[in-house]
């Protein structure tokens, strides 16, 4: 057997996949965080709050009204969006003049009310999602098994990866968004309905999370704490991609998934903490993060 | 915002003299405290359902014992050790505290337990599995009543060699906990003939586990040791199936209760071996308790859910026995008393706080045998109190070996 550094290549390959998967998670998360950051300039913390509520949006849907997994997958990210599109208008508006820490304590406020509430509704044993039949069973991939759905979830994740990042770094409403951010009043000015771009933009970031979150609800338990868990990590994976920048954001969070796996078989223990040690040597290093501009 | 301040000042003092007076009033309350997780992971599986359970165990008591009322506090700890210790140091100081029921989590329960042994209160440790309560951690007034971790590695584990699952890996939440439970499991298989391969260390509330199986599968064991619960045991289980791993490897949770069961539903859950101190479905008494308790709180209880109502039940009639709320005199009841009701038969309260009573090996029914809602487990073993909790270790000090 072909070893590297004494580690097995199928190993490697087989984690170098389970890695590639989580990172996709991250990446649609921090996606989400840095769209909302970058051209909105708000610290979003309520961002695992809405993957929590994404999950259940579509479980919810499923048992009550028996809506399936594909349509789930465009409707639930959109109630969500709705719901923090409303929070956009009637609290998060106010902040924008003042320091961004008010906006960050805002939604961290609105973080604990939206999973408090699930935990009142739901519990907090969770339930489970089943996996959609069109993607159930695994492939054998010589050196690993892998399921099919996780295989989705990278190919899914990806694509709305670039996208998003194609339609805000290329494309003209991007440029529109970008310069919202880099002087509103003068944009206002030229006729564009500058609060208008602003909601829409939270909508956008907040459905990147619920979309994450219907996307993760067959993989584990739906619980009104999957987000809360998840949320600091993605914070670290901005950071490291440079706060606000699109592709930091996309690049850093599949990055990190796959450190983050070869981790769990070097040292296991470590494997909830490399993320942030990387972060505080990128802070060190790079304070702007890896593709932040100074 | 001076004279506020002083008035500030003044209402605390006053609350301060006023407190223990409250308190030292003629024929006051037995107040039985309960403090456990309200808001976090193992909320289902005590929590709001645990203080149904309590008020139910008063209600049927009739009230009051000795001719005062009974009544309860409870408090959330947030799983944090200084929250559950310093609430457990107010109640006593300051509301009269007599007894406290301590929910989930292992950890602030044994720092729970030192503040009942400074302050005299006998402490029921219901939903903490650790089993160093009644060992290095053991005090006077501590009741370790519903399971530990020695017992539920002497049913799972034991079972699981028996059938031929010869070789263990271990996925262990990194922290006291997994560690007591994994060590307790390996003690266990070793002295059935079993192998311990490997195991590693998983951080609590992963957000994915596949990397873990992965390492388990390939060790070649032929059993995966589930050596953590609620959530994580939950997630670990769901993504072995989907890797396939159960294709090669037979789960067992260590520390499964009937809400996980019924969060991963049977089709994932089915065929699993698990270790409990109580089921709804035993017998005619759990089954109407379990009843009145569905009614209140649309849910089978859980074992630390009927535990709490028995634990309840247990000290209020030692105080009636004792004629006094006198912690000593208390204890002293308890551990001569043997505990009969629906939770235990013949259940007896050892030196070391132990609270021996039968467990039960079941076994996950699937989808087919399930004939009716809640209907989850079968059972495998019945252990008597002595099989599943074994002899005394000797490292509690108050019960030499």
């Amino acid at each position: 057997m072909t070893e590297i550094f004494g580690v097995p290549v199928v190993v490697i390959l087989g984690q170098l996949m389970l890695g590639l998967v989580n990172g996709a998670f991250y990446a649609m998360l921090s996606l989400g965080l840095a769209v909302i950051f970058g051209l909105m300039g708000v610290v979003n913390f309520a961002h695992g709050a809405f993957y929590a509520l994404g999950s259940f949006a579509a479980l919810l849907g499923l048992q009550l009204l028996g809506i399936n997994y594909w349509a789930g997958l465009v409707l639930a990210p959109l109630i969500v969006a709705l719901l923090g599109m409303a929070i956009e208008r009637l609290l998060l508006r106010h902040l924008y003049r003042v320091d961004p820490l008010y906006g960050l304590l805002l939604t961290f406020g609105v973080a604990l009310i939206i999973e408090g509430t699930l935990q009142q509704l739901f519990g907090s044993s969770g339930q489970s999602y089943p996996v959609p039949a069109a993607l159930a069973g695994a492939v054998n991939l010589g050196f690993m098994i892998l399921p099919k759905y996780r295989a989705w979830v990278i190919a899914a994740s990806i694509t709305v990866c670039f996208s998003t990042w194609f339609l805000i770094e290329r494309t003209r409403l991007g440029a529109t968004l970008r310069a919202a951010r880099e002087n509103g009043p003068l944009l206002q000015a030229f006729g564009v309905n500058v609060p208008v771009l602003l909601t829409l933009t939270y909508g956008g970031g907040v459905a990147l999370a619920a979309l994450a979150g219907v996307l993760a609800a067959p993989v584990i338990l739906v619980t009104p704490q999957m987000g809360s868990s998840l949320v600091t990590v993605v914070f670290a994976v901005v950071v490291i991609g440079g706060m606000g920048s699109i592709l930091g954001a996309i690049v850093s969070g599949l990055g990190l998934g796959i450190i983050e796996g070869f981790t769990k078989v070097i040292y296991p223990e470590a494997s909830n903490i490399v993320v942030y040690v990387i972060m505080a040597l990128v802070l060190i290093l790079r304070p702007a993060g890896l593709f932040g501009r100074e | 915002m001076n004279i506020s301040k002083i008035a500030l000042g003044v209402a605390m003092v006053l609350a301060m003299v006023a407190g223990p007076r409250a308190v030292m009033a003629a024929d006051p309350d037995v107040v039985i405290g309960d403090i456990d997780d309200f808001s976090g992971t193992y909320a289902d599986v005590q929590g709001q359902g645990g203080v149904e359970a309590m008020k139910m165990a008063i209600a049927d008591f009739g009230g009051t014992v000795l001719g005062r009322k009974i009544t309860m506090l409870t408090t959330d700890h947030q799983n944090k050790p200084d929250i559950g210790a310093s609430k457990f140091r107010e109640w006593a100081d300051q509301h009269g505290l007599n007894m406290l029921i301590g929910g989930s989590n292992s950890g602030v329960s044994i720092a729970m337990s030192k503040v009942a042994a400074v302050k005299k209160i006998p402490f029921f440790a219901i939903g903490a599995a650790g089993s160093s309560l009644t060992n290095e951690d053991c005090t006077a007034y501590t009741v370790h009543y519903v399971y530990d971790t020695t017992a539920l590695a002497n049913g799972t584990a034991t079972t699981m060699v028996k059938n031929g699952g010869k070789t263990w890996f271990y996925l262990t939440a990194d922290y006291a906990f997994g560690t007591q439970l994994q060590n307790a499991a390996s003690k266990v298989v070793e002295a059935n003939g079993g192998k311990n391969i490997g195991a590693v260390r998983v951080p609590l509330a992963a957000s994915d586990f596949s990397s873990f199986l992965l390492q388990a599968q390939g060790s070649g064991a032929s059993v995966l040791g589930l050596a953590n619960a609620g959530g994580d045991m939950s997630n670990s289980l769901k993504a072995a199936i989907e890797f396939g791993i159960t294709k090669t490897m037979k789960p067992a949770a260590l520390l499964a209760f009937i809400t996980n069961i019924n969060s991963l539903g049977l089709e994932t859950a089915q065929g699993l071996y698990l270790t409990t101190g109580f089921y709804w479905d035993l017998n005619e008494d759990t089954r109407a308790f379990a009843k009145r308790y569905f009614a209140k709180m649309n849910a089978e209880p859980s074992m630390d859910q009927a535990g709490a109502y028995s634990a309840t039940l247990t000290y209020l009639k030692a105080v009636k026995a004792a004629g006094t709320t006198d912690p000593d005199k208390v204890m002293a009841e308890l551990k001569k008393t043997k505990v009969n009701d629906m939770f235990a038969k013949g259940g007896t309260i050892r030196a070391d706080g132990v609270m021996v009573h039968d467990m039960y090996v079941m076994q996950v029914k699937s989808p087919k045998e399930s004939k009716y809602p809640w209907d989850y487990y079968k059972v495998i073993k019945v252990m008597n109190g002595e099989e599943a909790f074994g002899p005394i270790t000797g490292l509690c000090s108050l019960a030499p070996k």
